[in-house]
């Protein structure tokens, strides 16, 4: 295909990229500091059209140890610990190879906060797939999940968390978003440098092969049926060793002795270095003869480049190399001495006595051009918010409706999905997955950390700005629902080609919508990871960025879950009083087969007092059950405290007075910054002077009943002055809609299911 | 619900004001086990007992009163669970310490090492579903006259986690028989009120097998973890009384009893 194009173009580069590669070297590169150029200089490993933007996000508070630009952030705990935190993407591997780029996604995230010197102690995972009755898609689904336990499983880390949606717009191009936690005593948290000329670099873990050659660059490209035949740049995760190399490392960590360490992930032993070496300010020599391989007759672009996983590359104090070696080879691991540390801020490739590479570190690392491309707003937008939602017929039965709704793949439980993941391990799983965020409890302290996977494609898709200010309030509201306070967020931006105007439009709009949520909530940005040309054919998904939100509990025996707790307790509605507003709702998508409208609005200072108010009535410990309102709207997060109730407090009677608007706009419409909370008949009052305390809106609904019934009714104004119409609109066991709740997803995996 | 469980274990005399002895327990760790740390955890911090890791390469286990074989994925379980781990040093050390009536506990891939050791009867395949599986069960117990069950009443209904891919517990026939007729079965796995339902049934074992022992009495393997559920914080502490089981037989040298 390429006889008649010269290898820069072959390898993906801009003519503009080559002629400053041949101006920052002062002559053609040979082939191999071509090859390395190319991964360095891909969208994947140097966010040339990203980095300008990114800026913009805030990235200092407090409480934030460690920002951008390491393996991973890290916030401090207090107590003298240290919280690890990273998300990554394995979107395109995933989508031709479902089972091993989820599980390589796993595993390398887990590196990346291993080489911060961290315990992995929680994975989350955010998913996206095309809707289910798709053969393909339930094959996906099927295999990503068994590929994120295959690895995190095996690794002893608990997976705590996660989401997973459906919709059209990802049926060519899957998201696999990965999250990884660790915990660290704060001096025990390494970094990702080489200093010290003179020093020994080498690379530990599994040996080298032929396996994952050019993933950056794939992951640059957008997907096409033809893609099926870049299969062999997807590499194998081998989860033992990945556990192997962990207990090795941190066993090398306590020995001491360590400058640096960063995982081998995309651009394997190139990229690992040569950042180590231009965080450092120094330079480098590497003799690939001396890297450990597992195949014969590998060129030195191919060691380099190589993606083979479980290896990462360690700085060493001169003089530790025999120790490190004894350690690893006790784990049954390879540690190789396989280049030095030099003053001159080159990178020197040499094959034995012969060098073959010789590059200045500063532009390998980060001499890539930036660029920003033009940006310009998408036509579908104006139509599609331009929808007039009177076309849509209001419902005849709401029961069938709020049915309906609770079965539907993006709200049913996920128990099919998470069953497969073991999240018990590690003894610290105090609310694990299926609640509103997960907590972990923080060993010898009473506090605990609260974590929440979130984004929301479709809202992002009518509203990029708005959208993504969303996916960050939902995400701290969660948080604050199990009773922590929100302290800091990490990030994966998965967009389209940003090349096209209108794909580099969403991207801005949305980091724009974070950057401001973030700073409205005090939750600064400490990393992320950017992934575009997500798109299959010419089409791009949704934009969705990720949010993965980190918060504290002072105290997590004060806990708290959706599922009512006790008969007779008050069922009370904070923040946003009112609203029927429709546009992104999975309501209008189940029930109408509608994507249009525009994202809910929201209002950041209101957010902010809410989140404040719920965390403070949860710390008085006056609230006995707390959920977040979401997809579905107030009568579909009503249904799910009723189904995850305690035997003896399953049933709700409920009565919402309607405001202006339609009636199932106020029911199933998806109006932000509302949290739905119980607490004690005798607790109401201290519940609403917090309300008052904090100016949040308060609206009392009804009860927790005992009997097993949904029982939901509205108060409508009568034409009649100061009197109003009660009208039940629905009633229906609990049981039925747990049913349904609960086979909702299963149903399309189970083979024989309904 | 889980009130009602937890009172068979604190029913007794508390199983931790219980245990005022201590032995001397050793957790092997193979390449791959994960659960050590938790099993550690709750043996020293909770019930303040005397334990300490031991690397499989170990050869001599006779300073220990009790050996566990905790969860994880040894040798990555890449040719089935346990089939590896079952050749290391460590094992023929095992084997020696049964032999001499020391206790030993498997748990998960622990009990699927025991059996591809010999040490108890069975194996344990694929899950019926052939998905892994992580979650809550009930499982019933089935004996208390045992160092490791005493601490419960007959029939009490346990809530413990499970985590495991090959969980499905098979025995031939006439094996299956032997082990019935000689009373093997510790826990089955059950509903909360202690009935053999099929969809409580998490992995399609045999009989609901869900923990066997020796015909001996003093090697247990069992599919959940116990040392997940030990703290209330935690969702159950009705696994406690598996260890507090095995402590009270091995400083008081009895069992307990119990009705």
């Amino acid at each position: 295909m390429s006889a008649s194009l010269p290898l820069w173009a072959v390898l993906g580069l801009r003519q503009e990229e080559y002629l400053k590669i041949c101006e920052d070297l002062g002559n053609e590169p040979s082939e191999t500091v071509l090859r390395m150029y190319a991964v360095m200089w891909s969208e994947h490993c140097a966010y040339k059209h990203s980095k300008p933007v990114l800026r913009r996000l805030p990235t200092k508070g407090p409480h934030v140890l460690q920002g951008p630009g390491e393996n991973a952030g890290v916030v401090d705990l207090g107590d003298g610990l240290a919280l690890v935190f990273k998300i990554e993407s394995h979107n395109h591997p995933s989508a031709i190879e479902p089972f091993q780029g989820a599980a390589t996604a796993v595993g390398g995230i887990l590196r990346d906060v291993i080489a911060m010197g961290a315990r992995p102690v929680a994975l989350l995972d955010s998913l996206r797939f095309g809707w289910p009755d798709e053969a393909r898609q339930r094959y996906l689904l099927s295999g990503v999940v068994a590929g994120i336990g295959h690895y995190g499983n095996s690794m002893g880390v608990p997976t705590v968390g996660g989401e997973v949606y459906f919709d059209p717009a990802y049926s060519g191009n899957c998201l696999v978003n990965s999250m990884g936690l660790g915990l660290a005593r704060r001096e025990e948290i390494q970094r990702a440098i080489a200093q010290g000329p003179g020093n020994p670099i080498l690379v530990v873990g599994a040996r080298t092969g032929r396996d994952g050659i050019g993933g950056a660059a794939f992951a640059s490209q957008e997907l096409s049926g033809a893609s099926e035949a870049d299969r062999p740049a997807v590499q194998v995760g081998d989860p033992f060793m990945g556990k192997l190399l962990m207990e090795a490392l941190h066993e090398l960590y306590k020995a001491g002795g360590v400058v640096g360490v960063q995982d081998c992930g995309a651009g394997g032993l190139t990229s690992a270095c040569v950042e180590m070496a231009n965080r450092g300010g120094v330079g480098m020599e590497i003799d690939v003869l001396q890297v450990p391989r597992r195949e014969e007759g590998m060129l030195p672009w191919e060691v380099m480049l190589s993606e083979s996983q479980e290896r990462m590359v360690v700085c060493l104090e001169r003089g530790r190399e025999a120790e490190a070696v004894r350690i690893f080879r006790k784990w049954g691991l390879e540690a190789a001495v396989i280049g030095v540390v030099t003053d001159d801020g080159v990178f020197r490739v040499k094959e034995g006595a012969r060098v073959v590479a010789e590059v200045p570190v500063r532009s390998l690392a980060d001499g890539a051009p930036e660029y920003t491309p033009d940006a310009r707003e998408p036509a579908y937008l104006r139509p599609l918010r331009a929808f007039d939602f009177a076309r849509l017929p209001e419902p005849e039965d709401y029961g069938d409706v709020l049915r309906k709704l609770i079965a539907s793949p993006n709200i049913a439980s996920r128990q099919w999905v998470y069953s497969q993941y073991d999240h018990h391990v590690r003894l610290g799983t105090v609310v694990g997955p299926g609640g509103d965020a997960a907590l972990l409890r923080l060993p010898g302290t009473k506090k605990g950390v609260a974590v929440k996977i979130d984004g929301n494609g479709r809202y992002c898709y009518l509203n990029p700005r708005r959208g993504a200010a969303i996916a960050v309030a939902e995400a701290a509201r969660n948080v604050v629902c199990v009773g922590a306070k929100p302290q800091a967020v990490t990030n994966n931006l998965n967009f389209g080609n940003p090349e096209k105007p209108e794909v580099y439009w969403q991207f801005v709009e949305a980091v724009e919508g974070m950057a401001e949520a973030c700073r409205a909530l005090g939750t600064p940005v400490t990393g992320g990871n950017v992934s575009f040309y997500n798109e299959f054919e010419g089409r791009p998904i949704y934009p969705t960025p990720t949010i993965g939100m980190v918060g504290v509990s002072p105290d997590v025996e004060r806990h708290v879950q959706p599922g009512f707790k006790r008969p007779g307790d008050v069922i009370v509605l904070l923040g946003q009083p009112e609203g029927a507003h429709l546009g992104g709702s999975e309501y209008c998508w189940v029930i109408h087969g509608v994507v249009a409208g525009d994202a809910p609005e929201l209002d950041l200072d209101l957010e902010r007092r809410l989140q404040e108010c719920v965390f403070a009535a949860i710390h008085q410990g006056i609230v006995t059950a707390a959920h977040d309102v979401a997809e579905g709207g107030l009568a579909v997060a009503l249904a799910e405290m009723c189904i995850q109730a305690l035997p003896e407090a399953r049933g709700c009677r409920v009565t919402v007075p309607l405001g202006p608007g339609r009636a199932d706009g106020q029911l199933f419409g998806e109006t932000q910054s509302r949290v739905l909370v119980t607490v004690g008949r005798e607790d109401v009052e201290r519940l609403r002077n917090l309300a008052l305390e904090h100016d949040v809106p308060i609206r009392l609904l009804g009860e927790v009943t005992a009997d097993g019934r949904f029982r939901l009714a509205v108060l409508q104004p009568s034409p009649k002055e100061g009197a109003a119409l009660g009208r039940s609109l629905i009633d229906l066991p609990v049981e039925a809609l747990r049913r349904e709740w609960q086979e909702g997803l299963e149903r399309w995996l189970v083979p024989g299911g309904a | 619900m889980t009130g009602e469980h937890r009172e068979g274990v604190t029913g007794l005399p508390n199983p931790r004001g219980e245990v005022s002895g201590m032995a001397k327990f050793g957790v092997l760790v193979f390449p791959g086990t994960n659960c050590e740390i938790d099993v550690l955890r709750v043996l020293r911090d909770l019930l303040h007992q005397d334990a300490e890791l031991v690397w499989y390469e170990e050869r001599d286990l006779e300073r220990y009163d009790a050996v566990i074989l905790p969860g994880g994925f040894s040798y990555g379980d890449y040719l089935r669970a346990g089939a590896m781990a079952r050749w290391t040093p460590v094992i023929e050390a095992v084997y020696a310490a049964a032999e001499k009536g020391r206790l030993i506990l498997g748990i998960c891939n622990g009990f699927q090492i025991l059996t591809e050791a010999g040490l108890l009867p069975g194996a344990l395949q694929r899950n019926r579903h052939l998905r892994y599986v992580c979650g809550w069960t009930h499982v019933r117990v089935e004996r208390t006259d045992t160092p490791f069950t005493s601490a419960y009443r007959k029939g009490q209904v346990l809530r413990i986690p499970i985590s495991h891919g090959e969980g499905n517990f098979y025995a031939d026939p006439d094996a299956l028989a032997e082990i019935e007729k000689r009373g093997q079965v510790l826990l089955r796995y059950a509903t909360p009120d202690g009935q053999l339902t099929e969809t409580a049934n998490p992995n399609g074992s045999l009989h609901h097998i869900a923990g066997i022992m020796n015909k001996a009495g003093n090697v247990m393997g069992l599919m959940p973890h116990p040392e997940r559920a030990c703290e209330a914080v935690l969702g159950s502490e009705d696994g406690c009384g598996i260890f507090a089981s095995m402590i009270h037989y091995l400083t008081k040298g009895r069992v307990f009893h119990v009705g």
